[in-house]
Order: C-alpha cells, then structure tokens, then sequence
C-alpha cells in the first residue's frame, strides 16, 4: 500500500479549517455549507483509505443533510448569530477534553497506539478471514453489517423509524390545533 | 412551494429517472460491490427530494403518495425483522438460513440480498418522509405559527 498520509493530512487541514469557520462565522448559511465542506472531504479522506462503501455512505447522507439543512437556514429570518463566549461551557468543554486524553493515554500508553493502517483486529480478523467463505457476500462490509451483526442494523432501522414517527408527530399540520376539539377516529 | 424555474425543472425530469435505476443498483449489488441498502436507499430518496424541490411538493407525491411512502417504511422495517425470525428456524436470530447460491452472482449471499432490499425501502422512505414533513412544516410560516401560539 502506498503512503497516502500527504494527502490525509491536507485533507486533515482541509477539515480543521472548515471545522473552525463554522464555529466561528456570524453568518448561518456559511457555517452550514462549511460543516458541509468539512464532511465532503471527509468522504474524499475515506476513499484514500480504500473505503468506498463509507465513502458513498458519507457522501449520500452529506447531500441530503446540507439540503436539509440550507433548507432549514434559509426558513429563518434572521441568519446571523451573534456569538457570545461562555466561560464556563469553555472550562467545561477543556476539562472534558483532557479526561478524553486521559483516558486514552491510559488505555494506549502502557502499549503505544497501533501502527496507522494496522488497526486492533481481534473480533474483526474472523470477519476479514470467514466474510466470503461464511456468508459469499463479495462485499465484505454488507457481509459484516447484514450477516454478522445483522441486529446491529436492526438496532439502526429501528433508530430510523422513531424518528420517522418523532419528525411526523411533531411537525404534522393534522390534530395540532391546541385547545380545540381533535377529531379522534 | 412552487417550484423552481424551467431550467431546472427540465433538468430534473431528465436525471431522475437515471438517479433512481442508480439508487436500484447500489441496492441490489450491495453484496458485491461497494454500496448496500442504506446508501442506495438515501440516492432513491434524493430522487424524490429533487423532484419535491424542483416541481414541488404536489409533483412527488403524484410518483410517490405519501400512504405509500408510510406503507414502504413499514414493511421495510417489518420485512428486516421478519428475515430475522427466519433465521430463528435454523437456531439462532438472524441466522443466515438461506441458500448461499453461487459466488459473485446477483443471487448468492442468502439473507443479505434480501435485507438490503428492506432496509433500502426503510431508509428511502424513511427520508422521504422527513424532508416531506419539513416542506409541509414550512408551508405555515414559522411567524403565523409562533402568534397562533402566542394568541
């Protein structure tokens, strides 16, 4: 395999940058296409890696939240935020993110992080060897999130449909009328 | 909603039809090449939410009634489970019951074909059905609605 990390790390830039303008910008609409920006690159990052089963995943679900999304920007009036500093969520939010490296420093210092491209296989070493053998899935992902750990993605169907009915019972225009009488069939 | 103008409505009529049989192939090759349900489902939903956008609202609920949309979401999620309780009668939940078929065909994998046409219904219709519900939530301006609530 060759050494892609050049181009990791400029798209690692690339995501910083925009990570920042979107916290930073008063403007609603640019921060929306900045979080955007951040997450195509992060789709252009998967497929350097050789995943483009995450990649077409990224990049479908990328479309449809930033239409979404600048549908929702545009809705409002008002797209400029003013941006006012809480010490506090700063303290706290610092205070969390050093437990983070704390932790992880306790769970990888002792043996140092696993070389880049040679991840911790224990579980998934049985999926790479018996993917094809067990399930003749070519694909190797679908073999993993439909046979193996299909009731993880019975988990996420499931996710999927509350918030189906949570976004449906919220925003229906039917039986919203408050202090009236609701039809009820 | 109205819709756009002619340029991209015609635009749209031209390519829908193209982003949904690409949609149905990353669906029904997602055991064999790099795609599956969930990412073929979103591209079919995109194709109905660029028809909403385009022509507006009334156009895709002509192609895609909303009833419907509300029954493919169901059974998408039902038919997923109910694969699930097959695999029950070989011993375990979502065992891979199934005949395997014959290596790098359309129909080999046993139960992943199948669920990945499930939770491609699941996922399409499921997102439909969001954006639908945002487009119909904007057609009462948000300021009418925050003096009915405040009167």
């Amino acid at each position: 395999m060759e050494n892609i990390a050049p181009q990791l790390y400029t798209l690692l830039v690339f995501m910083v940058v925009g990570s920042v303008i979107a916290v930073e910008t008063k403007n609603l609409l640019s921060a929306v296409i900045s979080v955007s920006a951040v997450g195509f690159a992060l789709s252009v990052a998967f497929l350097f890696m050789g995943a483009p089963d995450i990649a077409i995943t990224q990049l479908v679900v990328e479309v449809l939240v930033l239409i979404i999304l600048i549908r929702g920007t545009i809705l409002i009036d008002n797209t400029s935020v003013e941006s006012h500093r809480d010490t506090l969520a700063v303290v706290a939010s610092l205070i969390f993110f050093g437990l983070l490296l704390g932790f992880g420093a306790m769970i990888f210092g002792s043996r140092g992080f696993p070389e880049f491209g040679e991840p911790l296989m224990r579980v998934s070493r049985v999926y790479v060897q018996t993917g094809l053998p067990a399930t003749y899935a070519a694909n190797i992902v679908t073999s993993v999130i439909l046979d193996f750990r299909a009731y993880d993605t019975l988990g996420e169907a499931t996710v999927l449909f509350t918030s189906v009915i949570g976004a449906l019972a919220l925003l229906r225009k039917d039986g919203k009328a408050r202090g009236k009488e609701v039809a009820v069939a | 909603m109205k819709g756009m103008t002619l340029i991209v409505r015609t635009i749209t009529d031209f390519v829908v039809a193209f982003i949904v049989v690409f949609g149905a192939y990353i669906v029904l090759y997602g055991h064999l090449t790099p795609g599956g349900g969930f990412a073929g489902g979103v591209i079919i939903a995109c194709a109905f939410i660029l028809l909403m956008l385009a022509h507006g609202k009334e156009a895709a609920f002509a192609r895609l009634p909303e009833k419907a949309a509300h029954i493919f979401d169901s059974a998408g999620a039902l038919a997923f489970l109910i694969i699930g309780w097959i695999g029950l009668s070989g011993g375990f939940f979502f065992l891979n019951v199934f005949g395997r078929g014959e290596q790098f065909r359309l129909l080999s994998s046993g139960m992943i074909f199948p669920l990945n046409i499930a939770i491609a219904f699941k996922v399409g219709a499921s997102l439909f059905l969001v954006f639908a519900a945002l487009a119909m939530f904007r057609r009462r301006s948000f300021r009418a609605m925050i003096e009915e609530e405040l009167s």
